[in-house]
């Protein structure tokens, strides 16, 4: 009786389960995997941010300090591998991590999508008629779905501006940052572009550098206080070192003035040595 | 406690009325004049009288013990699980918490995995489901042991209690924007995994509950917000320790398990 009554009314699974694939492949099957996942590919993530923004904190030596980073990143491991080979070892990691960073993003945003399929209210998102009284839930939190797809789109653009140059065309000088950078953040609303997205990506880190810690289960109420410490100086941080940038091109302290050698020619060569011998 | 000050305050109430589980609902306007003594429980019940006085059809709703340890009773309050009032479950929650002329939106809890029975009635029997997959610790049965046999560290029995004063109301479900139910499932995980009779099945049981929860409910982003609405304030930690245990369990080799 019992029995029958339960089989008619059983809940019909949304996810139904699959089967496992063998270790290490079955974690990624499972949302806490997935979020395991996210976290470890953020921490990567936020790594790399870090030393973007510390390593071009260099454009403030002017274009020859800005040329000599940009140059030791080609020659990481130098002598012992091919040039080149650390950097773009690098940036083959850090395409998979962001990959499968969107990638758990995007399924597990559509996994709780489909959980909240109201019965009786026919449409997509959870909502409530008496209003969505969010208590706990940080501004940041809810935005995550938003400004991820921001830093994402912003990312392309950043690539094609200063990697590229799509969008300099001639102004491009390849292999001379200093020039690209002043050039490119030089126009005001490529720079209040650059504004937008930092703020956005400064929002992000704000709940995934605390957030990272529950998926990850690091938990323990001795140090939990200063999670969220952590992640507000981590954002704050990324954000007035990123924000320099676009503000103090605006305001003139980065700028071609500071130049002492032609336009991309700084290459190779004398102009540099000299340079170097002035300082 | 009471003041010796009541009053009577009349709300209008805006209830989800849903014929079945497959029909389509709407809301019902109803005027209450009530005793701001009165549970909010004992105000439908009070609609449920003048309701049946003119012959419709009484709202369904869920309750139990009415003195909020059960976990049947649960419906959204002008958007919150449970209400306005923390660490309250509805029929703990009173109408002194409401003001003369006030309107309040009461509506089911609402996940894929809780579709609507009736009205606010809806079938959490998902939980049962997590429940089932692995909420338990085998043991013989036989002759009752000894009181504290099992030694039993105060602080590990401390937060083994925290967790098993969830009640299964299923508010985290409803509160949270994913239809996440980690906060239920980590309770549970919670309260057997931190005692010594719950090691043996500790691997086991952290990867069956968390799959059958992934069949039915949405993925944690850690906004907290069933947290906020437990009626029994489950902390937000239990979840970090059962996302913490899934991971260890796809490792562990479980012949090696006694070496950890």
């Amino acid at each position: 009786m019992a029995q029958t009554t339960d089989q008619r009314y059983r809940v019909t699974p949304v996810r139904p389960q699959s089967r496992q694939y063998p270790f290490p492949l079955n974690l990624y099957q499972s949302a806490v995997g997935r979020k395991w996942v996210m976290a470890i590919t953020g921490i990567g993530l936020i790594g790399f941010v870090l030393v973007h923004m510390v390593g071009n904190l260099h454009v403030y030596e002017g274009p020859a300090g800005m040329h000599k980073y940009a140059e030791s990143l080609r020659t990481l491991g130098n002598g012992l591998i091919p040039k080149g080979a650390v950097l773009w070892l690098l940036r083959v990691g850090l395409l998979g991590m962001f990959v499968l960073h969107l990638h758990s993003a995007i399924t597990l945003s559509r996994m709780s999508g489909n959980a909240s399929e109201n019965a009786g209210r026919i449409s997509g998102a959870k909502k409530y008629e008496g209003g969505r009284d969010h208590v706990a839930a940080t501004f940041a939190s809810r935005t995550m779905r938003w400004t991820g797809p921001i830093i994402a789109l912003f990312l392309f653009y950043h690539l094609a501006d200063l990697t590229w140059g799509w969008w300099l065309g001639d102004a491009f000088v390849p292999g001379d940052p200093y020039h690209n950078v002043s050039t490119s953040l030089g126009n005001l609303p490529v720079a209040v572009l650059y504004v937008v997205a930092n703020v956005a990506l400064a929002w992000h880190i704000f709940h995934g550098a605390w957030s990272m810690f529950q998926s990850l289960g690091v938990n323990n109420p001795r140090y939990n206080q200063l999670r969220r410490g952590l992640a507000t100086f981590l954002a704050g941080l990324i954000l007035v070192g990123n924000l320099s940038f676009p503000i103090l091109t605006q305001a003139g302290l980065i700028n071609e003035d500071k130049r002492y050698c032609p336009i991309g020619e700084i290459e190779g060569n004398a102009c540099l040595a000299e340079q170097a011998l002035d300082h | 406690m009471s003041s010796g000050h009541s009053e009577t305050i009349n709300v209008t109430l805006k209830v989800w009325r849903q014929e079945g589980p497959n029909e389509n609902g709407g809301f019902e306007v109803h005027q209450q004049t009530i005793s701001t003594d009165a549970s909010f429980l004992e105000m439908l019940d009070q609609l449920n009288e003048q309701l049946n006085e003119v012959g419709t059809e009484p709202l369904a709703f869920e309750s139990d013990c009415r003195e909020g340890i059960c976990g049947t009773c649960g419906v959204m309050i002008n958007g919150r699980a449970h209400g306005p009032q923390t660490a309250t479950a509805t029929c703990q929650l009173h109408m002194r918490e409401f003001h003369d002329g006030d309107e309040i939106v009461v509506e089911p809890f609402r996940a894929a995995g809780f579709p609507v029975i009736r009205d606010l009635a809806v079938d959490r029997s998902p939980l049962d489901r997590i429940i089932e997959s692995g909420g338990y610790i085998s043991v013989n049965t036989g002759a009752a042991s000894d009181a504290n046999l099992t030694p039993v560290p105060k602080a590990a029995a401390d937060m083994a209690f925290d967790a098993a004063a969830c009640i299964g109301c299923g508010a985290c479900v409803a509160a949270c924007p994913n239809s996440a139910a980690q906060l239920f499932t980590s309770a549970k995980i919670g309260h057997l995994g931190l005692l010594p009779q719950g090691q043996a099945e500790r691997w086991s049981r952290t990867e069956n509950m968390v799959e059958t929860m992934e069949e039915f409910f949405g993925s944690c982003t850690n906004h907290g917000e069933c947290s906020a609405a437990c009626p029994k304030e489950i902390s937000l930690d239990f979840i970090a320790f059962m996302n913490r245990d899934y991971v260890k369990a796809k490792i562990k080799n479980r012949a090696l398990a006694g070496q950890h």
